[in-house]
This record gives structure tokens, sequence and C-alpha cells, in this order.
């Protein structure tokens, strides 16, 4: 209060340009902090541009605002230095695609077909054009268009990770509590080190090990996971439930131990302990002090699993041969067809930022204190 | 510290790692058959002169583990000991220098960690030749990002203490301050934290190799026998499960000695023990 009195004064508008339009949200800076100096208290009457105002009366909304800046800002980013670092790297696509013993009409021909004579920064605009209308070109291997191939896959492969999201958050938050109502005892300990060894299990371990046992030994389940699109929702659903199973083992114990690790923080505070020294029981501890307060680092954590969880599909959809995105960019990288590549990269990345951000900002409603930084 | 004060379970992970070093350094001398030999019939079950049975293409799966660990091993540790270089060093430059330089690190590693890993060194290692310091290469800088972070917030607290204050005031440069007064102070969460780094390289090694996309045949790696031995898991025969367990298990021993110095680091720093 002292060091920012309304001495700093109101910052000049001209009113017509400044004024009106928000900022964009990844250019302002800081001032998402409401300045208690800017605020004349007389009359409720705020100084400042817009966005300044805006943050001040709406400061939650203003956050989250930021927040989608900031990520669509990094998306950009992200685009940016995909396109940019396959530029940058050695290794040319032409002679890759046709093999060592191309002549040089060959591979110049080659390069003028795929567009590869362009200066980068104009491929790199027009592909970034088309990406945001969901064109991505067309695959060099195929000849098809990336974006037909992929809105079929994308669709598959969200199948899989919601029904893996689905058993698998309820599961991890319940052991979680388990394990922490019963924290160094014997189930508390069992739940460790079963949680332990299943974080050090590759999924494609675990892919098999289900395959051997429930498809080969007794025959209860589907191999390879195939799904079309005339199959019914319940033929869908047998033929993904390996898949599910893989997902939600390799996710649940990350989930689980980090879900553990942040209802024990709030444990450990000094509430806490004078509720335990009042005499209440643990479960009551646990219901009403502790579990309000950890939500917000719950929701986190569940926000940041499926933020996994979409890149673990790459590995569980080769192991079942399941037509989604995951093995789509796979095979495009053995036989380096770039445009792919370089979608189905922008796709996942994509994925991953705006969960982090929903983490974010989920953290940001649940938790007060986060909204005034510092 | 004595030996007694090490838990059952940290001597079951001490006693796994270095099987695994024995086999990786002595191959050549306890496998039975020769890396790249053909030596039977293709997936012979387990018994009799093969001890695991053969693979896909008749090797004995029992030499190829033994030689896979060399170099699964081999191309894990490389890794993360250069990531942890990298990223050690270039999260203490940016904690001591700070202002710009630590700004320009921040967000570059910020911009680094907005892509998934797998999907990260998917697109990399799609443009780039396939050369086995590639790989290690791209690993460790993958690698790196998570280490900045870790390093840069445990140099942070480091930095503001008073003797790295005197030894400024004193006048000595960056680097000395770096190596001589930050790193001493730093090392033992990031010992833990190095163990954790190479269990997830193993298991991130393993996953590229798997995919195809990490040692190249006919080199004998966990990740890639799993892989060469899938087809045969439809007809019952588990030689994909046999690299694929010692993989688990090399990964769990590194987990539970690192289970076990986090437990010692956070107790050193006084917490209720129940973390």
């Amino acid at each position: 209060m002292m060091e920012s009195g309304p001495l700093t004064g109101p910052v000049p508008t001209d009113g017509s340009a400044d004024g009106t339009h928000p900022r964009p949200a990844e250019l302002s800076g800081v001032p998402a902090k409401p300045n208690p100096g800017t605020a004349n208290p007389s009359n409720g009457d705020i100084d400042g541009t817009f966005w300044r105002r805006f943050t001040f009366r709406r400061p939650l909304v203003a956050l989250i605002l930021q927040r989608l800046g900031l990520s669509v800002g990094l998306l950009f980013a992200v685009s940016l230095m995909i396109s940019g670092g396959i530029e940058a790297l050695p290794g040319d696509f032409a002679t890759t695609y046709l093999g060592q013993s191309a002549t040089p009409q060959a591979v110049e021909n080659i390069r003028k077909d795929l567009g590869l004579d362009k200066p980068w920064s104009e491929r790199y605009l027009s592909w970034l054009g088309g990406a945001v209308q969901g064109d991505f070109g067309t695959s060099w291997a195929s000849k098809n268009s990336v974006g037909e191939q992929i809105s079929k896959r994308l669709g598959n492969s969200l199948f899989l990770a919601f029904f893996a999201a689905l058993v698998s958050v309820p599961l991890a938050v319940g052991l979680g509590m388990l394990a922490v109502q019963f924290r160094n005892r014997l189930p508390d300990k069992i739940i460790n080190v079963v949680s332990l060894a299943a974080i050090s299990l590759p999924e494609f371990f675990v892919g098999y090990l289900l395959i051997m046992f429930f498809a080969v030994q007794y025959g209860v389940a589907t191999f390879p996971a195939t799904v079309y699109d005339s199959m019914t929702l319940t033929e869908r659903l047998s033929a993904i439930a390996l898949p599910v199973a893989t997902l939600v083992l390799v996710v649940l114990a990350h989930m689980m131990r980090m879900t553990r690790a942040a209802i024990l923080n709030v444990m450990s505070s000094a509430y806490v302990e004078t509720a335990e020294l009042k005499g209440l029981s643990m479960f009551r501890i646990i219901a009403r002090h502790a579990a309000p307060n950890a939500v917000a680092p719950v929701i986190n954590v569940i926000a940041l699993n499926l933020a996994y969880l979409v890149v673990g599909v790459v590995v569980v959809e080769v192991v079942f041969v399941y037509p989604g995105m995951g093995q789509y960019m796979v095979d495009a990288v053995t036989v380096r067809d770039m445009p792919v590549v370089q979608a189905c990269g922008l796709i996942f990345a994509a994925f991953y930022i705006f969960l982090n951000m929903a983490a974010d900002i989920l953290a940001i409603i649940a938790n007060p204190r986060l909204r005034h930084p510092r | 510290m004595n030996l007694r004060s090490i838990p059952f379970s940290a001597w079951i992970g001490i006693a796994g790692i270095a099987i695994a070093i024995f086999c990786a350094l002595f191959a050549p001398m306890i496998a039975p058959f020769g890396e790249r030999d053909v030596v039977g019939d293709v997936w012979l079950p387990p018994g009799g002169d093969f001890l695991l049975g053969t693979d896909n293409l008749g090797r004995d799966l029992l030499s190829r583990l033994i030689y896979g660990a060399r170099t699964t091993i081999f191309v894990a540790l490389a890794a993360t000991v250069l990531s942890f270089s990298l990223g050690m060093l270039l999260s203490f430059t940016a904690a001591v220098v700070g202002g710009f330089t630590d700004q320009l690190f921040s967000r570059f590693n910020d911009l680094m960690m907005a892509i998934p890993t797998l999907i990260f060194a998917l697109v990399v290692l799609a443009v780039l030749p396939q050369h086995l310091w590639i790989l290690i290469l791209v690993m460790a800088v993958l690698d790196s990002t998570r280490v900045f972070r870790i390093g840069r917030a445990v140099a942070l607290d480091v930095a503001v203490m008073e003797f790295v204050e005197a030894a400024r005031l004193r006048g000595e440069g960056s680097l000395w301050i770096i190596f001589r007064e930050i790193l001493p102070n730093t090392l033992s969460p990031l010992l833990a934290e190095f163990g954790l780094r190479f269990a997830f390289s193993i298991l991130f090694l393993s996953t590229l190799s798997f995919l195809g996309l990490g040692i190249q045949p006919p080199a004998a790696d966990w990740g890639g026998m799993v892989k060469d031995n899938k087809d045969g898991i439809i007809f019952g025969i588990s030689a994909a499960l046999v690299p694929g367990a010692a993989i688990a298990t090399l990964a769990i021993c590194v987990n539970l000695v690192v289970d076990w110095l986090m437990k010692r680091t956070s107790s050193l720093k006084g917490g209720r023990g129940d973390a």
C-alpha cells in the first residue's frame, strides 16, 4: 500500500484507441494484480485502461482470460518450434524419400512436388493458415488428406482416453484417500508398494501381459482392438476393454500417489494437528477439515494426469493395433511423412497445453489465494 | 549413516541394480551364446539348452537379454548423465546470474515442456538420421528440461544464503559460485532426482525402441526385443514378456532406491515424517 499510493497516477488514455479495446491477454505482462492505488474510493471510479479496470472489477475472469491468451500464445510458439525445428535440423526429406541412389534431377523434382523449394516462412504461414481451418495438407506417403484421417482417428483416441479417465479418476481418488486414512499401516504400505511397481512398468509390458492372460489364455477379451464405423457401442466397448485397462493401470498409480501426496500435504498443516489434538476422529478430520482444502490440489492432479493420458494412448494404440492418432503418428514417423508428423504433433501438444491450462484455471477457482500472487 | 539404517526394500533395489550392471559389464563372459548368433529353431520354449527359449529368429533369448542389459543401461545412463550436466549447468547459471538470462532460459524451458516428451521425441526423431549418439542427445535434451526446473528451484534456495553472498562479495566469479558454493549444497536432493530420471530414461528408451525409433537391430536392447517378439503373443509365446519383465524389474529396483533416498532427504529437512 505504501509504495503504490495514488501518487502513481492514472495511466493517460486517449480514449479512442487504447480505452475501448482490451489488450490481448498474452501481451499484458503483469497487471493482473489489481492496483489499490488506482482505485479512488470516494466515488468508486477506477482510472486506467479498460483492461486495468476490467482486472479490478472481475479479477477472476481477467485471470482466466489471461491464462487462455497465454495458452494460445504458447500453442502458436509450439507450432513455430515444431515447424522451425524440422527445418533447422539436418536431413533432407527428398533424399530420404527416394533413397541414397536418387539422381539429382529426381531429388529436384520431388522437392518441387512437395513444395520444399519455397522459402520456409512462406510454407509455415500457409501451413498455419490451413491448420487453423483444420486443413493439414496431404500426406507424402499416401497422398490422402491429413485432416480427414485425423478427424476419423481423433475420435477413436478420445473415445479410448475418455473411458480410461472415467474408470481411473474415481478409483485413484478413492484409493488415495484410503491410503491417507490408513497411512503408515498395512493398506497404505500395500498400496504404496503396488503403485511403485505400477509406475515402473512400461505401458507395452502391461498391455502384452493383459493380452497374454485375458485374450490368449482365457479368451475373454478380443485382440487386436480394431474398431470400425459399423460397430455398435457395446461391441466397441468390448473391443477397447483391454486398452482401457492398460491405460487405467498405467495412469492410476501416478494419479493415486499424487492424490495421496496432495492430501497428506494438507494433513500436515497446523489446523489438522489442532483437530488431532482436540481428539477428533480420523475420519472426521479428513472429511471436515482436510478434504475441502485438498480439493484444489486433487483437481489439479486429475487434470495433469488426463494430459498424461492423452500422450499415453500413443504406445497403447500401437500395442493393441487400435486405429487412433498415436498409431497414425508412429507410422508416419517411421516413413518420415512430415505433414502427418507435424499435424499430429501439434494436436497432441494442443491437448496437452489446454489440459494443463484447465488444471491451472481450476486451481485458481478452487483456491482464492492463488488469485493474488505474492 | 550406517548399513543397518538402509531398509530392506532399498537392499532389494541395490541388489537388482548390481545384478544388471554385472550382466552389462561381463556380458561376453556370462552369456552362453553370442548376441547375434542364430542357434536354434524359432520361438523354442524355455528349457534344455536355451534357458529362456529362443526369439523370433532363433537367437538365444537369455544371451540377448544379457547383451541387451549392456545397451539399455549404457544408453539410459549416458542420456541421464548428459541431461543432468546440461540441466544443472543451465539451471544454476540461471539462478546465479538471474535477470534476463534467467527469464530467457526459464521461458524457453516452459516452451519445451509444453510439448509432451514422447511427442517431441517422435517429431525430432522423424527428422534426424538414426544414430546412437543422436538418440542419446535427443533423450538428454528432452529430459534436461525437468532437471532444469528442479535444479533452478533448489539453486534459488541456496543462492540467497549468506555464504553465497560472502563469496560474491569476495569477488568470486559465477563459475566458482556455481561449482564451489551451490553444487555441493544441492547434491543430496539432486541425487534422488538423478535416480528418478534414470528410471524414467530406461522406460523412455524402451518405449522408443519398442516403437522402432530407438536402438536399431540387430543390436540387442530390451525395448527392441519386445518389438521383435510381439507377434508371438497371439500364439501364446511369452518371449516378448521376458525382456519386458527385465525392463520393469530394473525400473522397480531403481525406484526402490530412489524412494529410500527421498525419504532420507525429507527426514533430514525435519518433516513430520508421514509425507
